[in-house]
């Protein structure tokens, strides 16, 4: 870790490699659902990387990135506690529960794709950017902020600024 | 996006960081400025005529004591609380000085007769305290969540809440000696209401200002 923050990458991956299975069965006595667990895991690779600078050589690292995963384990639930409060989950893929057959071949009608890839081409660089991590990819904020070098602040407004300015190009 | 992914790509943008000073150590440093530019507005404004008698009545003495450490205990928290790795218990660290505080000001309004005017106070000294009291913690507050955003604390509500409540009793201690008259009601009312005031916006503003945007 402290090859890590002098900026060693090579030490940064092999440490992050290390650690992943020990951050993964730490969460696991609090989560059974596999697919929570590692979002958690990344959630929490996500925020070490965030705060590397708090970590003091001279303490044990082990403390550190428990007490890391831990809080991010107990946001995992509780955003998972939230989201079954508000939400249903299906065993069935969408496109097969509307009774309407229209309603499932009207997307394919529209040609979406291509079309959506030309308003796409459209939007500033950075919106565009955005909207494809958040909404195309499905990647959450930070996942999508890792990636794209983006604030989350700016990713939430860049996304919003893009919905708005298809809504106005598809007008 | 996998895992593998991610270790990869937060390899990949990976710059070096100045690793942070224990947190004690900043809290003392953070509280020697403060500390130095409190004592320069008190050797330069106060009325020492006025002050001393009254430092010299104990309940006075503990009253100003209890609110200096409290505003030196709730920073040394904040400061801790803002490491991924201190306990949670250090956001309790200043509770016993706010109590001894709160009731050292309680005693002085008893022994005022709970009256809402004092008789050697002037009228309308009290709204004079709440703007202080708030007016104060603002540039104190953003000093100190200048210094304490660097953690990027992973919760920053009870960080935000002790890092306010230190820089307004900050602000109190301060205006004890600029302020000798023994407390009525209205007085500890509006002393209460201003740290309450400045606690509440704190923690309101404490994702912006602690930069704690990946709190859940």
């Amino acid at each position: 870790m402290r090859a890590a923050q002098a900026g060693d990458r090579a030490a940064y991956s092999r440490l992050l490699r290390e650690i992943t299975p020990f951050i993964r069965s730490m969460l696991r006595r609090h989560c059974s659902h596999t697919q929570d667990i590692e979002e958690m895991v990344q959630d929490t690779l996500l925020t070490l990387h965030r705060v590397r600078q708090t970590y003091d050589p001279n303490r044990p690292f082990s403390p550190w990135l428990a007490s890391i995963a831990a809080r991010r384990g107990i946001d995992g639930l509780r955003r998972r506690s939230r989201v079954a409060r508000y939400e249903i989950s299906t065993e069935f893929e969408a496109y097969e529960t509307f009774a309407d057959p229209a309603a499932n071949t009207d997307i394919d009608a529209l040609g979406v794709p291509e079309e959506v890839e030309q308003l796409l081409q459209r939007l500033p660089p950075r919106q565009r950017q955005a909207l494809e991590a958040l909404k195309l990819k499905e990647m959450s904020l930070k996942e999508a902020a890792a990636v794209s070098g983006q604030s989350v602040g700016a990713l939430k407004v860049n996304a919003h600024r893009a919905i708005k300015a298809l809504r106005a190009l598809l007008r | 996006m996998r895992t593998d992914q991610i270790i990869e790509d937060l390899a990949a943008e990976l710059t070096p960081v100045r690793v942070l000073r224990p947190p004690a150590v900043r809290a003392l440093l953070w509280l020697a400025v403060v500390g130095a530019v409190s004592a320069a507005l008190i050797f330069r404004f106060t009325r020492w005529g006025a002050i001393l008698p009254r430092l010299q009545t104990p309940r006075v003495a503990l009253e100003t004591a209890a609110t200096a450490l409290t505003a030196i205990t709730a920073t040394i928290a904040a400061f801790e609380l803002s490491m991924p790795d201190r306990s949670p218990r250090w956001a309790w660290l200043p509770v016993p000085t706010l109590l001894l505080w709160l009731g050292a000001s309680g005693l002085g309004c008893l022994s005022n007769g709970l009256s809402l005017h004092n008789a050697d106070g002037p009228v309308g000294e009290s709204a004079h305290c709440f703007v202080f009291i708030t007016g104060a913690s603002v540039p104190l507050a953003i000093g100190l969540f200048w210094m304490l955003r660097r953690a990027r604390p992973l919760d920053a509500l009870p960080v935000a809440a002790v890092g306010t409540l230190g820089v307004a009793a900050t602000a109190a201690f301060v205006l004890q000696f600029f302020h000798p008259f023994d407390v009525t009601v209205i007085d500890l009312a509006l002393h209460l209401a201003a740290i309450a005031l400045v606690v509440l916006i704190g923690t309101t503003l404490r994702r912006p200002l602690l930069d704690a945007s990946g709190e859940a």
